[in-house]
């Protein structure tokens, strides 16, 4: 049975978000992955984000590829529309579903196989559109559901369970979305939900291109010795530039940190993000810094996670098409059809 | 005195332009096209072009036809020959009898002509050399020059190229006045110094009436624009670029907020053919009308996901602007060879809508009318068009809406039905006609939600790999698509004058060479019943008239027969009936060919019937 109903009951005196929703409402149907897997954590990640946020599950659409990252939209949001398309080809889809509904929240999740590989195109060029959208990369090295071939994103040197050692370059995608000009850029680990909450609810806030490579451990195929995306190894490699606290823009700003050490950040819809700095010297608004520290603490074999970069007034697609307000896919004939009086005159231009 | 007698006729011949890709020979070539249309006599023009920007052979015919006949003839009658490159060839294709114009500037010796043709040589470098000092007018303006000769040498009213001079310039008015000095200098060389006019001649009439002049690219794209597409994606590819260009403009005047300036549409120039057609299931999942434009190495890229759409259902329109093929093939040629690509594409069983268009009046109908069918089928459609129909002007009907219409959005569920408590499964079969309820993404915060995925499911569109459900699911699409029969344009059907056991099949730019070509059958002693086939899957009308006949002829433009596999595998019926006739050099079909074709085929026949009963 692949799929399986989780029961609607639940404690009485769960918490309630302001919408009078509780966790459970934003929960999907049970996993189907192996457990402990690291996608399982960002799913709990992204249900938290959501109800934290009290958006409204239906308006949300999410879209994903193909692979096990891809098959986690059923998990979370059961209210919500989800689409679950074709290898490498989420960023298109959720391009055309964005350009017809301007007004939902898209939530983009796909993986190391399904982004770095045959999605690499469409990863980069939904990017330096500048869709407004929240884009996950589920990352783990490996294509884990035909059984744990390496990925683009594992790192040259390292070995499969198998033994095998891969010879061949990785591909950083937080580097490539940084220099492809995604608006918000950030790396998380799915093991660190204090940092990777608070992270997908900025990116949520953020009305522009989002990107969030979550390293995911995949407990059956990549989280053994030799592994560089196993859980030891990252928690061992992991250098946090920062840590982030999310304030929705109602919410009263309650800095509680140390000045010197919290940089907070206004996104454009009002929203504030409260960065506990651990690097002193990192500049989140510096993309071209941003590239060069990513790169020092990557020759130093260390995973740097965190809010790397955010532009905080950027510019959506819709805003370069210069699209009416109302979303396209409410428009009527009365307001897409020229009728026959504007026929008549383009006739009679053509004669 | 040529060898043979020079033909001699009044709006019925063919000029030919020879020039050189890039010399700014079209717009002058049009303007000639245009000139003869405003005499009220109908022209078909075909620009015949490489893929190349500058320096390779390019021609433009001019089919000019009293009668009407606005499919390619075949041969020359007068050819102007301006590009050395092709000269040999270009004197080798000219009808006995028939003329020649070439430039006279350097001496060519007679081994360069055929002594049964009328040549007309005019030292045009000559006159522009004298006339002109900045070399890029002097290219220009022979251009010019030549129309001015031709207006002579046709009889043509110079007073309409004038106008159209002034039309073509207006707000660069200073170019109006240079430009008809040129016509003159052509037309006052060629009166004083050529025999005008020549055996072939134009006179005004009224046969062209209220229709209107226009691509067929540009047509579909403005029947995008009436149907509703508010998302276009699409990326380059000779010959459909025209069509994504043409909605821009039309989008550009038509769907801009003439307030806010803000733009009721949008379209993107996708990175390649599978972000285009993702970008258009995407915004079709989400209840937008989004379409793309592509040629044959476009739907090949776009197969995977066109199975997703057919499969997951999802209303998507393609435009496909075919051309010759396999791989990159003829780019600039015509073909109609993506039946089978398109009728079955992706993996899997899969059948797919296609519309045929045969003009630019089609193209805008059944541009408009594919966004109804792909949201009442909930499927992907396509409207087949192709370089000859697409990238040509063509007379044409003139566009008509009908102002009562509304747009069929198909079965879609609201968020009040939901609220009432109306059963909602996405893929179960309510109405029995295989179409089952969508809803778009956003609608109700507890209800209607779904999971739109390319792996099988049951109707409530949950997840499965039983096979009941699955063979359920498939059957159901069978059922949308016999639905989808009666939804979509019936074939025409014109019957010979008198009874005939032949009948022809025929599709899209074939069109007016088969019209032409009945009259020619019948010259021959023959008569054939026709059948214009207008959309795919065939109405049952199809069966009838193959059964009706002893034999039909297809006649299409690709080497396989795709339509007519397409027939005999969708309609059951025994290959021998149908005789195939193909054409298939990326050159647009003609009468003479098919005329020839089909009344060898019927000759030998009578034959051996007079045998037999002899």
């Amino acid at each position: 049975m692949t799929y399986l109903a989780k029961p609607k009951f639940h404690h009485p005196e769960l918490p309630k978000n302001s919408l009078g929703y509780t966790h459970r409402d934003y929960e999907g149907t049970v996993s189907t992955l192996c457990a402990g897997c690291g996608h399982d954590s960002i799913t709990a990640a992204i249900i938290q984000a959501c109800f934290d946020l009290a958006i409204e599950p239906h308006r949300v659409a999410k879209i994903s590829g193909i692979g096990c990252s891809s098959k986690t939209p059923t998990y979370f949001l059961g209210n919500s529309h989800g689409f679950n398309s074709v290898h490498g080809r989420m960023p298109s889809v959720l391009t055309g579903a964005n350009l017809a509904n301007r007004d939902l929240i898209y939530l983009g999740v796909s993986g190391d196989g399904d982004s770095a590989s045959i999605g690499l195109g469409q990863f980069a060029h939904c990017l330096r559109r500048g869709v407004n959208m929240v884009y996950i990369v589920e990352n783990n090295g490996v294509y884990g559901l035909t059984k744990g071939q390496f990925s683009a994103t594992a790192d040259r040197g390292s070995k499969s369970k198998r033994g095998m050692m891969n010879t061949d370059n990785s591909i950083d995608l937080v580097a490539m979305a940084l220099q492809l000009g995604a608006s918000f850029v950030a790396r998380s680990f799915s093991g660190d939900k204090h940092q990777l909450v608070p992270i997908i609810k900025a990116a949520i806030a953020h009305k522009g291109a989002a990107f969030i490579d979550v390293i995911s451990p995949c407990v059956a195929f990549n989280n053994h010795a030799g592994s560089t995306k196993s859980f030891d190894f990252v928690r061992e490699h992991n250098e946090a530039v920062n840590r982030l606290d999310f304030m929705p823009s109602r919410m009263p700003i309650e800095v509680k940190y140390e000045p010197g050490t919290v940089e907070v950040v206004e996104q454009h819809d009002g929203s504030r993000l409260a960065l506990r700095k651990l690097a002193a010297d990192y500049d989140v608004h510096d993309r071209t810094a941003a590239l060069g520290f990513l790169q020092h603490h990557a020759a130093k074999g260390q995973i740097v996670t965190g809010l790397l970069y955010v532009d905080e007034a950027p510019e959506d697609l819709h805003a370069h098409l210069r699209t009416v307000g109302t979303p396209l896919n409410r428009l009527s004939e009365k307001e897409l059809c020229p009728g026959q009086a504007a026929l008549d005159k383009i006739n009679a231009s053509l004669r | 005195m040529p060898t043979a007698t020079p033909i001699s006729r009044v709006n019925d011949f063919v000029v030919r332009f020879a020039n050189v890709n890039g010399s700014g020979s079209a717009s002058a070539n049009e303007m000639f096209a245009r000139a003869i249309l405003r005499m009220g006599v109908p022209v078909a023009p075909r620009n015949i072009f490489p893929s190349n920007i500058q320096g390779l052979p390019t021609w433009y015919e001019v089919r000019v036809s009293e009668a009407g006949h606005l499919g390619a003839r075949g041969g020359t009658d007068l050819m102007v020959a301006m590009n050395p490159q092709t000269f040999d060839k270009d004197i080798a294709g000219i009808e006995p009898g028939g003329y020649l114009l070439y430039d006279s500037t350097k001496p060519l010796p007679p081994s360069k002509f055929r002594d049964d043709l009328t040549v007309i040589g005019v030292p045009l470098t000559a006159i522009c050399n004298r006339e002109y000092s900045d070399p890029r007018q002097r290219q220009l303006f022979k251009n010019i020059i030549y129309i001015g000769v031709l207006s002579a040498m046709l009889d043509m009213d110079v007073k309409v190229v004038e106008q159209l001079i002034g039309e073509q310039y207006r707000g660069k008015d200073k170019l109006i006045e240079p430009n008809i000095k040129a016509l003159h200098i052509g037309r006052d060389y060629a009166t004083l110094n050529l025999n005008c006019p020549i055996g072939l001649r134009l006179r005004k009439s009224d046969k062209v009436g209220d229709r209107i002049f226009v691509e067929g690219n540009s047509a579909a794209a403005l029947g995008a624009v009436y149907g509703g597409a508010t998302v276009c994606a699409w990326y380059p590819i000779t010959p459909s670029s025209s069509l994504a260009d043409a909605f821009t403009r039309h989008c550009g005047r038509l769907r801009v907020d003439p307030e806010t300036k803000q733009a009721k549409y949008a379209i993107i120039q996708a990175e390649d053919e599978l972000a285009s057609i993702g970008m258009v299931i995407g915004a079709g999942w989400n209840g937008a009308r989004a379409f793309t434009a592509t040629s044959g190495p476009g739907i090949s890229l776009m197969q995977e996901f066109i199975g997703l759409a057919y499969f997951a259902e999802i209303p998507a329109v393609i435009f496909d602007v075919q051309r010759a093929g396999p791989s990159t093939g003829m780019p600039t040629r015509t073909q109609q060879c993506d039946i089978i690509s398109c009728a079955y594409a992706s993996h899997g069983d899969t059948k797919h809508v296609l519309l045929f268009p045969e003009d630019p009046y089609e193209a805008f109908e059944m541009g408009a009318q594919a966004f109804d069918l792909a949201d009442r089928l909930q499927t992907p459609v396509f409207v087949m068009l192709d370089l000859d129909i697409g990238m040509n002007h063509r007379l044409s009907k003139p566009f008509a809406w009908d102002e009562t219409r509304k747009y069929d959005r198909g079965k879609v569920m609201t968020a009040a039905e939901l609220e009432a408590g109306k059963e909602f499964g996405r893929y179960l079969d309510v109405d029995g006609d295989g179409i089952p309820y969508r809803t778009y993404p956003g609608t109700h915060p507890t209800k209607g939600s779904f999971f739109t995925r390319g792996t099988s499911r049951d109707r409530y569109a949950r997840y499965t790999e039983e096979g009941a459900p699955y063979v359920d699911n498939m059957q159901r699409l069978i059922r949308k698509f016999d639905t989808a029969k009666d939804l979509v344009p019936r074939p025409l059907q014109a019957n010979a004058g008198k009874p005939s056991k032949y009948g022809v099949i025929y599709f899209g730019s074939t069109s007016p060479a088969m019209d032409e070509a009945v009259a020619m059958i019948e010259a021959r002693g023959h008569s054939v019943d026709r059948m214009r086939i207008r959309a795919f899957p065939f109405h049952s009308s199809v069966n009838s008239f193959v059964a009706g006949h002893d034999f039909t002829f297809v006649v299409e433009q690709n080497r396989d027969a795709q339509l007519r596999s397409l027939i005999v595998n969708e309609c059951g019926i025994d290959p021998v009936r149908l005789v195939p006739i193909n054409h298939y050099d990326g050159t647009p079909i003609t009468a003479r060919f098919i005329a020839k074709a089909i009344g060898d085929h019927l000759d030998k026949l009578t034959m051996k019937s007079v045998k037999v009963t002899s």
